[in-house]
């Protein structure tokens, strides 16, 4: 007669292929989420009012994108790839005199009288036709974000020897300290202040 | 002297899979926990442009997602090839995208109403007229947070 000593040991040979087969389903059902992107702040609707808000015509990079993918950027016919020098240019220009409230110190622009006062001022205005492509209009604000965060990096590196780019996604991250984070908010805060990012895509009136 | 006895040669010993099992089970938690089941089937094409300068979107709660693109071959037939707008699995106009956000807004719970993001998953090709109508759509709810949801990469391929 047979002994039987206990239960029989199951054999854990075929574990491995259970664990490859599983393996193979998540592998096959995975989809790893494209969650980036560019971050606006949309205008808020108001109710008319009889007061319009007036901003100098030298303080508005207007940049107007046609049909056809042409770039209008203050009245001159752009390349794509030159948008970005050109924003950059005008934000930094820094035009008002020194002594003035709005005397941009940090400025490294050609201090021309006839651009923008200084970055808190300056405004870019993206304007689109309905034709226009979403590509297109992704890269026109691409480059304008790349040319804010040129900017903010030049000051965070003066500031801090630190680019603005990776503070602020060492601060928006959810897994940093938060002692560390409120550090960065601060810094952060202060570099978007010297900066402001000001793109709009209302309507503005102007006057000169 | 026999303690340095040559072995006997010519038989490469078996490599143990023992812990094959193991490392198999490593990656199996790996992709299960990184695994994010889709909610909803999307119906239109939807072939992101790419950029440089973007952001994470973080905490997948606090996002409500619409997309838009032509649709897709099944749907090509009835729905034409000029891109739409889909929210939720529907079909939708630019007059239903204020009624959604408001409804999506009204499933979350009261401290996250506030700040809530609105990404635009956009088919590159998508024209921009509709984008203005869905932009002035959400400021009437006054949903002003949007991410225009982009993939990584070189930007001047759009």
């Amino acid at each position: 007669m047979a002994r039987r000593a206990g239960a029989p040991e199951v054999s854990a040979g075929s574990m491995a292929d259970i664990a490859f087969l599983l393996l193979i389903f998540f592998l096959v059902t995975t989809t790893i989420e494209t969650d980036a992107g560019l971050d606006r702040m949309l205008p808020p609707m108001e109710p008319p009012t009889d007061e319009e808000v007036i901003v100098k015509q030298k303080n508005i990079f207007q940049v107007s994108i046609n049909k056809s993918g042409q770039l209008l950027a203050d009245g001159e016919l752009i390349q794509l790839n030159q948008l970005r020098e050109k924003a950059s240019a005008f934000l930094d220009n820094g035009g008002a005199p020194s002594g003035t409230e709005d005397y941009c110190k940090y400025c490294k622009g050609k201090r021309d009288a006839s651009s923008s006062d200084s970055p808190a001022k300056a405004i870019i205005s993206v304007k689109s036709d309905r034709e226009t492509k979403y590509g297109t209009y992704i890269t026109v604000q691409n480059e304008l974000v790349g040319a804010y965060n040129d900017l903010r990096d030049r000051e965070s590196q003066r500031l801090y020897r630190k680019d603005f780019t990776a503070m602020e996604a060492e601060y928006l991250n959810p897994e940093t300290e938060p002692s560390v984070k409120e550090e960065l908010k601060e810094k952060v805060k202060r570099i978007q202040g010297l900066f402001p990012q000001k793109l709009s895509e209302a309507e503005t009136s102007t006057s000169n | 002297m026999s303690k340095f006895a040559k072995k006997k040669d010519g038989e490469v010993p078996a490599v143990s899979t023992a812990s094959l099992p193991d490392i198999v089970f490593m990656l199996l938690f790996f992709f299960m926990t990184v695994t994010v089941m889709k909610d909803s089937s999307v119906k239109v094409a939807n072939e992101l442009p790419q950029a440089n300068e973007i952001k994470k979107l973080e905490k997948k709660d606090r996002v409500i997602t619409i997309y838009v693109g032509a649709p897709t071959k099944e749907f090509a037939k009835t729905y034409g090839t000029e891109p739409k707008i889909q929210l939720n699995d529907k079909f939708a106009n630019a007059s239903d995208v204020g009624d959604y956000i408001l409804m999506e807004r009204a499933k979350k719970s009261q401290d996250l109403q506030n700040v809530l993001t609105t990404s635009l998953k956009v088919d590159k090709n998508a024209n921009m007229g509709l984008i203005a109508d869905i932009k002035l759509e959400l400021r009437k709810v006054n949903a002003l947070k949007v991410n225009y949801t982009t993939y990584e990469g070189d930007a001047f391929k759009n």
